[in-house]
């Protein structure tokens, strides 16, 4: 007997709500960061969770080329965030969200 | 519905997942957030393989759990005014953000428990790596969406170091 789909959409949508918690709360843009990189990972786990359970009875492979596709925007996310961080830090002694203000009228 | 081990092994990994992800989102101390966050990877991992998608969990302890959480402790350490005491880790948003959160996980069970899937479990195909790889490169299939993904990779990289650059 196998783990029903259904549990899997429950703990990604767990997962999701989890980062989304910490991207919305957190002051420290890295931390920020990591909280989007949980939901990243709840959208593959729904996405591998989808394929094995309805796509590879008719022989597809969208979902799993999908997660890799993420994986590879995660990565790049995260490079270039993580630079954008070394980059505020060094100009104003701070990663928090609020002392990155310029922009804001 | 009886239990058998692999829902044994499914609760042990999404514990293990989620008990990850609380920590960082809660841990005040970022670097122990950094760790929190591979712990919950590899439990991503742990599913990956449960549902038979190996190549997937190795692409994740790679990518994930060897590349982007060194990134990650990489950036705290170059940025640390973050370790005393006194720092607050959380905004003056963040009871709001809770109640989001909590809503948005509410609606989604609450839907997701609804809809009737049209799941039909199969066993694997055998070939499924190989046909995989073939599928990457093949014209007919995801040649296109894997050539952009490296020339976004490029991009990413060429990018970050510009950013990143001493002035």
């Amino acid at each position: 007997m196998d783990v029903p789909l259904s549990w899997y959409l429950v703990v990604a949508a767990a997962l999701f709500c989890i980062g989304l918690y910490g991207a919305l709360s957190r002051r420290n843009a890295i931390a920020v960061l990591m909280g989007v990189e949980l939901m990243l990972n709840a959208v593959n786990v729904n996405l591998i969770a989808f394929w094995r359970q309805i796509e590879v009875a008719r022989l597809g492979l969208s979902g799993q080329v999908f997660a890799m596709i993420v994986i590879t925007v995660a990565a790049a996310e995260a490079a270039v965030g993580l630079a954008l961080a070394i980059s505020v830090f060094r100009n104003r002694r701070s990663v928090a969200v609020e002392d990155v203000d310029t922009m804001k009228l | 519905m009886e239990i058998t081990v692999q829902h044994v092994v499914f609760i042990i990994l999404s514990a293990v997942a989620l008990v990850g992800a609380i920590g960082v989102v809660a841990l005040r101390n970022l670097f122990r957030a950094a760790l929190a966050l591979v712990l919950s990877f590899v439990g991503v991992a742990g599913l990956y393989v449960l549902l038979e998608a190996e190549l997937l969990a190795m692409v994740q302890i790679l990518v994930y759990v060897g590349a982007i959480s060194i990134l990650i402790i990489f950036a705290i350490m170059l940025t640390r005014n973050l370790m005393d005491p006194e720092y607050k880790a959380a905004n003056e948003q963040w009871l709001g953000g809770l109640l989001a959160a909590a809503a948005l996980f509410g609606i989604l069970v609450f839907i997701l428990l609804q809809v009737s899937w049209p799941v039909q479990v199969t066993d694997m195909p055998p070939g499924a790596i190989e046909a995989l790889g073939q599928g990457l490169v093949s014209p007919n299939f995801y040649l296109l969406p894997f050539e952009v993904a490296s020339v976004l990779l490029l991009v990413a990289l060429v990018g970050a170091v510009i950013i990143a650059r001493e002035l």
